[in-house]
């Protein structure tokens, strides 16, 4: 018989040691699903996990990961801030999108003036636009008490039509001879989030994003706020009893979370998209749940998660065209990492006991 | 009532006819009820008595009760001994848990001693003094704190005529409350959980904010400020539930001690806690009120409920408040614990503290207060002198609105 035992304490050795467990566990249950594809399991295996960081190809992939990471981390690490305090932002995506739009917005104002001030500009334009879009919902929980999280998430839908009208109207490139789709913001100098150093894929983003975990890192750790937000979590009459004030709380965490998925998809529309198009968002603001979570809601393990998303999402399009395994597989083998990180999660608050149950 | 009373039962008979079998059980042991109320209605005691009814239809050879009384007045407990009584020579067997004394001794044939699980002795409670009893459950000479009493000096709190709404459908509205609370005295509200308990510690923490004018501390008007505020002026409080409420169970006892501690204590320094000084407050509170816990490490939830009690006081006490309003500080908590939580109370307004102590434990009251007040359906009373009542008179004033002149044995 194994039963579960529920721990006195959280345990901080297994809290550290589940993500490399889920990490392990999948590795083993990937590579029997791809050899039940008829696939060699190891090359499989490989190729997610080997390929993208120390391949032939890596010059090319590593680029990439942090390129793909950052938007992830630096959303995620937003996330997290609420999630600790029992406050639910799911419409990252619709502030990911209104940040982008505003970002560009500013950009397409001034073209084609060239001007050193245009980009800090945009910077801030995408930082209010995503803050302004998490407000709503912040307002009206704190004035109504709706629920932020479905508010949240229908905003979502608005910000997707939002993004078709402007890339179908207003911010649709005059000489694109009718095709939808802005201007390239890449080939605007004064706009472009480029490449900091040439074949890194560091760009502006990427440093916010690290800039973001090392912040929220002190201040969850250190700083007043932070620890209001772990009590609230945690108990919210003991933090109301402690002082804090739920509506400001709640006014904090939504805003800080917009401003940071803000930014996001202005550093994105600005560098690796390049324009604002109908399809721009690719969903970077819901897979960062998953990838907050997957980081226990840390910033410094969200940023480990984020650079292990994106490798699995990279490493799963090399092993799609190399070895022709089916995207559905590769989706599967992403679940399967949360599934068994939520799976272990349960080792941290309890313990497995082999042998018959005592009576009490 | 009667749907509550047929939820426990296996074949519930048809409503109307359960109502009349309530009726009539409920005469014949002088427990009035009508079996059409609302359980949401009732007062604590009145509830009570549905379970004993409900117990009664059973027809019960053996009837175990765990600490009935805590939740009753005086006189509500003279009316269920009676019941009780005519239980058991009628041929019922009853075992009855308490850690009452006295009510033990009114009550019981032979008693036995449990301590820490195990069983320390066996007696007859008539012949033995409360005083061995105790000592058996404590397991060692047990020394009662003495209330050294000082002469009270300036007022330092008052409250003048608050009335505040219920907050939700099972909260219970403040009606007028007025109370002055000098240095170096304990004041005790008494009441039946329930009756605006919680609600009176909420507006004194500050945590609910009040009409100006109606709170003032040492003549400022403190009606608007939030709990941090009022610290920082010396007003301080333990609410009744200690996980959730007085501390959060994750987190470690150097945060819980953080939670209150940092505006007096000067843990936090331009928005930076300074933990090495937040585990410094809670290492020594650990240390002045022997709580008992391998370190401030550990998270709230892993202490016993007696060791986070002395804890979350100790934590007030040790601020060295100015006022210090305090929940049920003993509710739950082992004797030996209670006895040190009373006597730091003591101690503290010896020190020139004024001391509100809300507690539904008369002998606590009894024990430490200097004045004595009742909490009744969000109504205060007049504080009175603790020297001029007498149990009688502090059941009727705590009893007033539940019915007692219906329930005539």
């Amino acid at each position: 018989m194994i039963r579960l035992e529920k721990r006195r304490e959280p345990s901080p050795s297994m809290a550290w040691a589940t993500p490399f467990l889920a990490v392990v566990a999948t590795m083993i249950f990937g590579g029997v699903l791809f050899a039940a594809l008829g696939k060699n399991p190891v090359e499989a295996i490989l190729t997610v996990f080997w390929e993208p960081l120390f391949g032939e190809f890596a010059f090319y992939y590593r680029p990439q990961l942090l390129v793909k990471a950052a938007p992830l981390v630096l959303i995620a690490v937003g996330l997290a801030l609420g999630f600790r305090a029992g406050i639910w932002n799911i419409g990252a995506e619709g502030q990911y999108i209104v940040g982008a739009l505003c970002g560009a917005g500013v950009a397409l104002a001034f073209y084609p003036v060239e001007s050193v001030v245009i980009f800090p500009l945009m910077v801030l334009a995408g930082a209010l636009g995503g803050w302004l879009w998490a407000m709503i919902p912040a307002v009206l929980r704190v004035q109504f008490g709706t629920n932020e999280i479905l508010v949240s998430l229908m905003l979502v839908y608005v910000a997707e039509q939002l993004l078709a009208s402007m890339a179908l109207g207003a911010m649709k490139n005059p000489e694109g001879f009718g095709f939808p789709g802005s201007r390239n913001l890449q080939q605007y100098s004064s706009a472009h989030n480029a490449e900091l150093i040439a074949g890194t894929g560091m760009h502006w983003g990427v440093v916010v994003a690290f800039i973001a975990v090392i912040f929220a890192y002190v201040l969850l750790a250190r700083h007043q706020l932070g620890f209001a937000i772990r009590v609230t979590g945690d108990a919210p009459r003991a933090a109301q009893f402690g002082g804090v004030r739920p509506a400001r709380l709640v006014l904090f965490c939504l805003g800080m979370s917009g401003l940071l998925a803000g930014l996001a998809g202005m550093f994105e529309v600005a560098g690796p998209a390049g324009q604002v198009t109908i399809d721009f968002n690719v969903g970077y603001g819901f897979t960062a749940i998953i990838v907050a979570f997957l980081g226990r809601l840390n910033p410094l393990g969200i940023l480990a998660a984020g650079l292990l998303m994106a490798l699995t999402y990279i490493g799963g399009d090399i092993a799609q065209s190399q070895l022709g395994l089916p995207a559905a597989a590769i989706q599967v083998f992403q679940g399967m990492l949360l599934f068994f990180l939520l799976a272990f999660d349960l080792l941290t608050n309890y313990r497995l006991r082999v042998g018959l149950a005592r009576v009490a | 009532m009667a749907e509550n009373i047929a939820l426990g039962m296996e074949n519930p008979p048809a409503m109307s006819a359960l109502a009349s079998q309530i009726r009539a059980v409920s005469e014949t042991y002088g427990l009035p009820l009508a079996p059409e109320r609302i359980v949401g209605d009732l007062s604590a005691g009145e509830r009570q008595r549905v379970e004993i009814i409900r117990c009664l239809l059973g027809e019960p050879k053996l009837l175990i009760m765990d600490e009935p009384t805590s939740v009753l007045t005086p006189q509500e407990v003279a009316i269920l001994f009676k019941t009780l009584k005519k239980l058991s020579a009628e041929g019922t067997a009853i075992l009855y848990i308490s850690h009452k004394l006295e009510e033990i001794r009114t009550l019981c044939d032979t008693a036995t001693i449990l301590r820490g699980g195990k069983v320390v002795g066996t007696c007859d409670p008539r012949q033995t003094s409360a005083r061995e009893l105790a000592e058996m459950m404590v397991g060692r000479g047990l020394t009662m704190p003495e209330r050294q009493r000082v002469t009270p000096g300036d007022p330092v709190l008052e409250i003048k005529a608050l009335s505040l709404p219920a907050q939700s459908a099972f909260g219970m509205p403040l009606r007028d409350v007025s109370l002055t609370v000098r240095e170096g005295e304990v004041l005790g509200v008494g009441g039946v959980a329930g009756n605006g308990q919680d609600e009176l510690l909420a507006v004194l923490s500050g945590e609910r904010g009040s009409p100006p004018g109606t709170l003032i501390l040492r003549g400022a008007d403190i009606g608007k400020l939030g709990p941090n505020a009022r610290r920082r002026l010396g007003l301080l409080a333990a609410p009744e539930e200690r996980l959730g409420h007085a501390a959060a169970p994750d987190m470690s006892l150097t945060e819980t001690a953080l939670l209150t501690g940092a505006a007096r204590e000067g843990l936090v320094r331009r928005g930076l806690v300074d933990w090495r000084a937040a585990r410094g407050f809670a290492e020594r509170i650990i240390e002045h009120f022997d709580v008992r816990t391998p370190g401030p490490q550990n998270a709230a939830r892993s202490l016993s409920g007696g060791n986070l009690q002395k804890f979350v006081i100790g934590r007030e006490v040790l601020q060295r408040p100015d006022v210090l309003v305090v929940n049920q500080p003993t509710w739950g908590v082992d004797a030996a614990a209670a006895a040190a939580i009373r006597a730091a109370l003591m101690a503290l307004a010896a020190g020139g503290a004024a001391v509100v102590v809300i507690s539904q434990d008369l002998d606590e009251l009894m024990e430490i207060s200097d004045r004595f007040a009742a909490l009744n359906e969000g109504r205060l009373s007049e504080p009175m002198s603790i020297e001029d009542l007498d149990v009688d008179q502090i059941g009727l004033m705590l009893g007033g609105a539940h019915g007692m002149e219906v329930a005539h044995v």
